[in-house]
């Protein structure tokens, strides 16, 4: 599904990702992890579309096409979803609306009419008692005066509602008690399938307690440094990260 | 000929139009003799230093169309508040349209200034109101010295006023370049209540300058919502004056809302003449082009325990420029003062400027008063969220300055006003987003 090849990038001048590579099929789970400042969120902002950030060598690949020149809006149409480290907060519009928008702009993308109210109202009851979310909640301004964790839990509500190809979560467990913690992975859970792929960002084991992955990634300086399966995330969570450093440098 | 030799040699014959023998021919005198000592403004006064009208005054403006225009109702309905029933006070080329009105002279008087001015029954209030609290400044005087026709409003004792009330003032464009000069009076008396809308609209892109004076009282207990819709054509400029003098535990509210015209410039000026006032000025600028939109406001408090909240939020683009000046002043005997200011502007293109300039002068110690300005650009993040979530660039952005200027439009009390001007800003902005704003 997402092919990631040797990609670079940088952002004023400065050489954040040194030759990426990173693929993920259909129906996998992937988590990247990784010391501070080794480009983990640079990487999902990129695939994402971020403008400020120069690619400079390498291809980002959906489903064999090359998105890397698309527009956020366009990758997002494609099915790209990123869930924010930190959700921005915008008065004045509701959460409801926000998301309504999101649809009717995606669909609108695909030549296709207007969600109708009905459906709407339908999708948003399931994907909010899914994420237990209290109906109030919906006709708050986004993000405004929410909570850490409240905002995370929007963010899942939103991947629910739109149903991405592909989700990369970016440090969606950081201010999430653990109660959130369990409501938001068994969300994330409920909507894998065979279909979509999940990449998710995280400095912690204790998410992929709930979301368990099929590969753990750790990315160092740039670069994949590592690759393992679920037991590697434990081997980190116990002897961090300076083991990796010092292979790679060896 | 300039234009001010023009007004001046033009006084005669307006007041023999008239009525020579009124009873505010000294007034109207007295102003005339004002403005030909001050002339129009120039660049060179403090107060004008940002805003420059010389490029509309160049032009050769029919002082007194004597044409009696009409226009259909239908052509117009878009620019009135029509999915609620309201009060019209409706002028075509500075003449009353009675056909587009709808006054009431039922327990309270919403009509006009012409006749309130030559009715014996209105002396009373004329003598006590009008012009004590207009500036004797040149524009204001211009104004005085051929004031005659606007809306005339007098709210007595206790009375809550039903419904709106609209003054719209159309310019046909039927003349090259049309000068006109509302001049409107209201006194809204002890316990009573009223909301209006006021909106410029000319109908064509000939030039249309409008020199406006208004004057409200408020006395004790009484509450004033006023929203200023200006949205106008590119060719018509506008000078709004508007004076108004609060007594005790009055609220008063101003609503600007500025995203058409060519130069505009609000001069809103608030005299606290009592305790416990509350004063509440607000607006929405959102401008593009070569545009110009001047709000230059004053609050004057003079006695203790009371509050004025400014909330003035600007978005410009393209070339368009703007200027924020505002004033607080706190005598010393107003003592527990809450003064707050906020002016927070947004420069969506590099060639867009802001002049932006708060002014305090605090006489007395024991106040709160704060004041926060900023200027800066769209937040880059907030876009590539939207963006992320499929919203395309130009609807994301105007999600955004719909969420900037927010905190104004919420405190719009007349729904169908707050929904007209969410319409205006999409449109304005070029979008259409899926739901109301």
């Amino acid at each position: 599904m997402l092919k990631i090849n040797n990609l670079q990038a940088e952002v004023e001048g400065k050489s954040i990702l040194k030759g990426l590579n990173l693929e993920v099929k259909a129906g996998e789970v992937h988590a990247i992890m990784g010391p501070n400042g080794a480009g983990k969120s640079t990487m999902a902002s990129i695939v994402a579309g971020k403008e400020e950030y120069e690619v400079t060598d390498g291809t980002i690949e959906l489903d064999g096409e090359d998105i890397s020149e698309l527009a956020p809006e366009e990758r997002a149409h494609n099915g790209v979803f990123l869930s924010f480290q930190y959700p921005v907060e915008i008065p004045g519009v509701t959460v409801t609306n926000f998301i309504k928008t999101a649809i009717n702009e995606s669909r609108k993308a695909q030549g296709l009419e207007e969600m109708p109210a009905k459906e709407m109202l339908k999708k948003i009851r399931e994907k909010s008692e899914l994420l237990e979310i209290d109906r109030k909640f919906l006709s708050r301004s986004l993000n405004e005066g929410f909570s850490g964790g409240e905002k995370k839990r929007n963010e899942i509500f939103q991947m629910a509602m739109l149903e991405p190809k592909l989700a990369i979560l970016d440090e969606t467990d950081s201010g999430l008690d653990i109660d959130a913690l369990r409501i938001v992975a068994n969300g994330v859970n409920k909507l894998k399938s065979k279909d979509n792929a999940v990449i998710v960002i995280t400095h912690y084991q204790r998410l992929l307690d709930y979301i368990v992955p099929d590969f753990v990634h750790v990315l160092h300086d740039g670069k994949i440094v590592k690759t393992g399966d679920a037991s590697l995330a434990l081997e980190l969570e116990k002897k961090g990260y300076d083991w990796i450093k010092e292979e790679v440098n060896s | 000929m300039e234009l001010k030799e023009k007004i001046l040699s033009s006084y005669v014959a307006f007041e023999n139009d008239i009525n020579i023998n009124s009873d505010i021919h000294d007034i109207r005198t007295e102003a005339l003799q004002n403005f030909e000592k001050l002339g129009f403004p120039t660049k060179k006064l403090e107060a004008w230093k940002y805003t420059s009208l010389n490029s509309v005054l160049k032009d050769d403006y029919s002082i007194f169309p004597n044409k009696e225009n009409t226009i259909q109702f239908a052509d117009v309905k878009k620019y009135f508040i029509h999915d609620i029933d309201t009060y019209k006070i409706v002028f075509i080329d500075g003449k009353y349209s009675s056909f587009l009105s709808d006054t009431t002279h039922d327990g309270k008087d919403i009509c006009l200034m012409s006749s309130a001015l030559k009715k014996s029954k209105y002396k009373a209030v004329i003598e006590n109101y009008f012009n004590k609290i207009a500036k004797q400044d040149n524009l204001t005087s211009l104004n005085t010295a051929f004031a005659n026709e606007g809306a005339y409003i007098y709210i007595p004792k206790s009375v809550e006023v039903e419904k709106p009330i609209q003054i719209i003032n159309f310019t046909t464009g039927k003349e090259e370049a049309t000068l006109v000069q509302p001049r409107n009076l209201i006194v809204v008396e002890e316990n009573a209540h009223v909301q209006i809308i006021e909106r410029h609209q000319s109908l064509t892109n000939n030039t249309a300058l409008s020199n406006v004076v208004t004057e409200i009282f408020a006395a004790r207990n009484a509450t004033v919502d006023y929203y200023k819709v200006q949205n106008d054509n590119v060719n018509a400029t506008l000078v709004d004056n508007t004076y108004i003098e609060q007594q005790t535990n009055s609220e008063v509210s101003v609503h600007t809302f500025s995203f058409g015209g060519n130069i505009t410039r609000n001069n809103l000026n608030f005299y606290q003449k009592g305790e416990r006032i509350n004063s509440i000025l607000k607006g929405i600028t959102i401008t593009e082009g070569k545009q110009h939109v001047d709000h230059h406001t004053l609050v004057h408090h003079i006695e203790p325990n009371c509050e004025s909240h400014q909330d003035y939020k600007g978005i410009y683009d393209e070339r368009s420029t703007g200027v924020f000046n505002g004033k607080v002043i706190v005598e010393k005997e107003a003592q527990k003062t809450n003064a707050y200011q906020q002016n927070n502007n947004v420069l969506v293109s590099d060639k867009a400027t802001i002049n932006a300039k708060p002014q305090l002068e605090i006489f007395a110690d024991d106040v709160k008063c704060s004041h926060g300005c900023t200027i800066g650009q769209l937040d880059e993040e907030a876009l590539f969220y939207m963006q992320q979530r499929g919203i395309p660039k130009k609807e994301g952005r105007a999600l955004l300055m719909y969420a900037f200027a927010n905190t104004v439009l919420e405190s719009v009390k007349i729904p169908e006003v707050k929904s007209r001007i969410t319409k205006l800003i999409a449109n304005k902005l070029g979008v259409n987003i899926g739901f109301d704003l």
